[in-house]
């Protein structure tokens, strides 16, 4: 021992001791110090994708708590307990637990309505995250094979949630159940097979809730979580993209260091997110399965739909006409078919390749770790604009009934508008997108050539009115800026360009001094700059009108 | 009915003296004019009864005096209904079907939730505040019975006295595809929709049961017993009532509203949280 504490440097506390003996054989010390200052870049979007990780997490734990209680059996058994209304009703044992996990196990209904918000919350930070990555286009190279894991780990998270959503066993799951079992059937060739082979037999069979269980939480959770070591390992490794702007470029990266900064703001979100779901689990009823019933194929009820995640699919069937394709020899293949299996079967697809899509269609095969305003691609953004549009009018199809029912809309016309709007409202939206791109960009142009708008207007000496810009830099012999655009945002109010000035923390953005301009303004707006011109025009100016006592003793000349 | 007999000089009597045989003549006249009106009368009678009989419903139209409350619910009914329903309950093409047959239990729907009397014509008559008063619905019931009967009101009694869980079970499987599992309401085709039965009263839920009314289909006696009607309107009302164990109940509508505030609050609240650290350096 007497030779370490000689060492120059060497620890003298008895838990820098310990370290010391634990890096002697481990030898970890420079890994955890890589990895602790390994830097992060901040900006507020690129925390979507932890709030996904952040609703996984609360996924794990509140899902074992919920094992503990489920019984995953389609025996079936008498209800006896809490809740009255069903009491001696016949019901599978999966439901029969699902309601003693709501009425009798201390805690469970508090942890199903948890499991339940973040999994919505799950897929919808999932779906923002991804729209992320696709408007500023962070999926571009060397980043392709992320985005891939990425479309595979949505996949994977609908197909958690239906398995989930299946579980309980009641009245709505059970129909959707049945619309699984139609969605498998529908498939020409195999899809007797593939029935068979999912359900063991026919609709419903004995075994479905078992095997859905064990997808649910064994073998989807367990690839979901090795696409997610992955997912992250691939972004250590290729660094975060970032945004352009002073000092970023493509081959650095401006941040803070994991530990502290970035790991307390990591925290802090982590914290954020579960009081969001745990908030969200004790205040607002989710899924009252007591209400829904045991399943009965004989039964069904008016509005029952999906988890908002899968409505699209919903939306599409109910929009789609019912073409049955009558072949010859008995053969037919189900309208059902194309409104699901095809539309979600090409969603996806197109999704997954568009990285290689937009590669052949650009030639641009450099790689890229700057991320790009989404004006400054007004293809891509509109594209996406479109897709999007696409897909939340399927989503608000298969709520159709519903808002039918609200707003007093008749569902015949409910069905037509989706109809028609699922076909003239994308294009429209990729126009309207493409000239609102346009639109920023030459602003940005115009902001870069004139400068700022500074809202003070002038009266020249022959009568014209000029409004006062504020060059963002050194200008030419005509008056116009030099600056390049560079990707970064262009300041565009007065007050957002005062990098000189010291900045007072605001609640969501710095708030800055103002600007030397406003501030003479200001000062002309008291009547303290000298000059008749400047004065303020509201007003006369006499004392009697409002006007200051400093007006007062200055010459009340023939103005108006 | 005055009967006059053209037989009634026929030479049947055998008096000698003219003044004998006419006042024999006249006695025998005004005797065969007696039998007469008496086989008649006698004769139409037993028509009427055997008629009566036979048709015991349109007998009731015959009789002319009608009750206090007959003849008040003529008046409303001449006051608010003729125009669409008739003259004669008989119904007026494009306007409004023959209440003939459709009974008090309909009366008693249609009017007590407000439906009727209808403010226009549309896909469905809209619920509203009642126009008339329970008296004046119990006038409105009695003329509809009078003329042409029907289904009649539920003979009293507590309407929930059923078992609850079968009244969930007969729910789920007779109603739940119209009226959504707790009864919230749905949308039906072309502006047609099963209302919401937040409001229902018992005796609402009963006599629509009974009548179908609008695009309800009839649940007689034969499909649904009193005693399973009953179940069905103690667990309407049981669900009704019951708190949400959850906390909001959202409308219990299920995933639309689930889906709609996972994004306005869920993903809202965290926008605002991530907006807020992002702005924390």
């Amino acid at each position: 021992m007497a030779a370490t504490a000689t060492t120059p440097g060497a620890p003298t506390s008895r838990l820098g001791k310990a370290a010391t003996e634990f890096d002697d054989r481990m030898i970890v010390a420079g890994p955890v110090r890589r990895t602790l200052n390994k830097v992060f870049p901040d900006h507020w979007s690129f925390l979507l994708g932890e709030i996904a990780l952040y609703c996984f997490i609360i996924l794990l734990l509140s899902g074992t708590y919920l094992t503990f209680f489920f019984d995953a059996s389609m025996v079936e058994v008498e209800y006896q307990g809490e809740y009255d209304p069903l009491r001696g009703t016949q019901m599978s044992a999966a439901y029969a637990s699902a309601l003693d996990l709501s009425f009798d196990v201390r805690g469970g209904l508090f942890m199903r309505q948890m499991h339940h918000w973040a999994a919505l919350l799950f897929v919808a930070a999932i779906v923002v995250h991804l729209l992320r990555i696709f408007f500023t286009g962070a999926f571009r190279r060397p980043r392709e094979s992320n985005w891939l894991i990425g479309v595979v780990m949505l996949v994977l998270s609908l197909l958690m949630g239906v398995t989930g959503y299946t579980l309980p066993d009641d009245l709505l799951s059970g129909t959707g159940l049945r619309i699984i079992s139609a969605i498998l059937l529908s498939i020409p060739v195999i899809g007797t097979w593939a029935h068979f082979a999912v359900f063991n037999g026919d609709f419903v069979g004995t075994e479905i809730i078992g095997r859905f269980y064990i997808a649910h939480v064994l073998i989807f959770p367990a690839i979901l979580l090795a696409l997610i070591a992955v997912h992250l390992l691939i972004l250590v490794k290729q660094k975060h993209t970032q945004f352009p702007g002073p000092g970023r470029t493509e081959h650095n990266v401006v941040g803070n260091r994991l530990f502290p900064t970035f790991a307390g703001k990591a925290t802090g979100l982590l914290l954020v997110v579960f009081g969001v779901c745990a908030a969200l689990a004790g205040l607002v009823q989710i899924n009252p399965v007591w209400l829904w019933g045991p399943y009965n194929p004989a039964q069904v009820s008016a509005a029952s739909q999906p988890d908002w995640y899968i409505m699209f699919l919903d939306g599409s069937t109910r929009i789609f006409p019912a073409w049955d394709i009558n072949l010859p020899g008995d053969y037919t293949i189900p309208a059902l078919f194309w409104p699901t299996v095809v539309v979600a079967g090409l969603m996806f697809t197109v999704l997954a390749v568009y990285p290689m899509i937009e590669r052949k269609l650009t030639g641009d095969t450099a790689s890229h770790h700057l991320l790009q305003r989404p004006r400054d691609v007004p293809v891509r953004t509109s594209l996406g604009v479109m897709a999007l549009t696409f897909y939340v009018w399927l989503l608000l199809a298969g709520g159709n009934d519903v808002i039918a029912d609200k707003f007093n809309i008749s569902l015949n016309a409910m069905t037509w508008v989706g109809r028609i709007g699922v076909i003239i409202l994308p294009p429209i939206a990729y126009v309207l997108t493409y000239r609102i791109c346009l639109g920023l960009q030459q602003h940005d142009r115009e902001v870069l050539e004139h400068g700022i708008e500074t809202g003070v207007i002038r009266r020249l000496p022959h009568g014209e009115f000029i409004e006062v810009h504020q060059p963002l830099g050194p200008v030419d012999e005509h008056g116009h800026g030099q600056l390049a655009y560079g990707g970064a945002p262009v300041p565009k109010r007065m007050n957002q360009v005062g990098g000189a000035r010291r900045a007072i923390r605001g609640f969501f953005s710095p708030i800055e001094q103002p600007s030397a301009v406003e501030l003479e303004q200001l000062g002309e707006g008291r009547g303290l700059a000298a000059g008749e011109a400047s004065r303020e025009l509201t007003s006369s100016g006499r004392p009697s009108d409002g006007g200051r006592p400093s007006d007062g003793g200055r010459p009340q000349d023939a103005r108006d | 009915m005055s009967t006059t007999n053209p037989q009634s000089d026929a030479p049947t009597d055998a008096t000698s003296r003219p003044v004998d045989r006419a006042r024999a003549r006249r006695r025998s006249k005004q005797r065969r004019r007696v039998a007469n009106v008496a086989g008649l009368m006698a004769s139409l009678v037993l028509t009427g009864s055997l008629y009566s009989v036979f048709a015991p419903a349109q007998a009731a139209e015959d009789t002319t005096s009608e009750s206090a409350a007959e003849a008040a619910g003529r008046e409303l009914y001449e006051r608010s209904c003729i125009t669409c329903h008739g003259e004669n309950l008989e119904g007026e093409p494009n306007r409004g079907p023959s209440l003939i047959g459709v009974g008090e239990a309909s009366v008693y729907f249609q009017v007590h939730t407000g439906r009727m009397p209808l403010v226009r014509q549309e896909a469905q008559a809209p619920d509203k505040p009642a126009v008339f008063s329970d008296a004046e619905i119990e006038q409105l019931m009695a003329y509809v019975q009078a003329n042409g009967g029907g289904p009649e009101l539920p003979p009293g009694g507590n309407l929930r006295d059923g078992d609850l869980a079968e009244g969930g079970e007969l729910f789920r499987l007779n109603c739940a595809s119209c009226h959504n599992f707790v009864g919230e309401g749905g949308a039906l085709s072309s502006g047609k929709y099963a209302p919401s039965l937040k409001d229902a009263t018992d005796l609402e839920i009963y006599t629509a049961m009974l009548t179908g009314p609008e695009n309800m289909p009839v649940f007689g006696d034969n499909q649904l017993t009193p005693e399973e009607k009953r179940s069905i309107i103690n667990y309407v009302q049981t669900v009704k009532f019951q708190a949400d164990p959850g906390g909001a109940g959202i409308g219990r509508i299920g995933p639309v509203g689930e889906g709609l505030v996972i994004w306005v609050v869920g993903i809202g609240a965290l926008m605002f949280g991530i907006f807020w650290m992002g702005s924390k350096a």
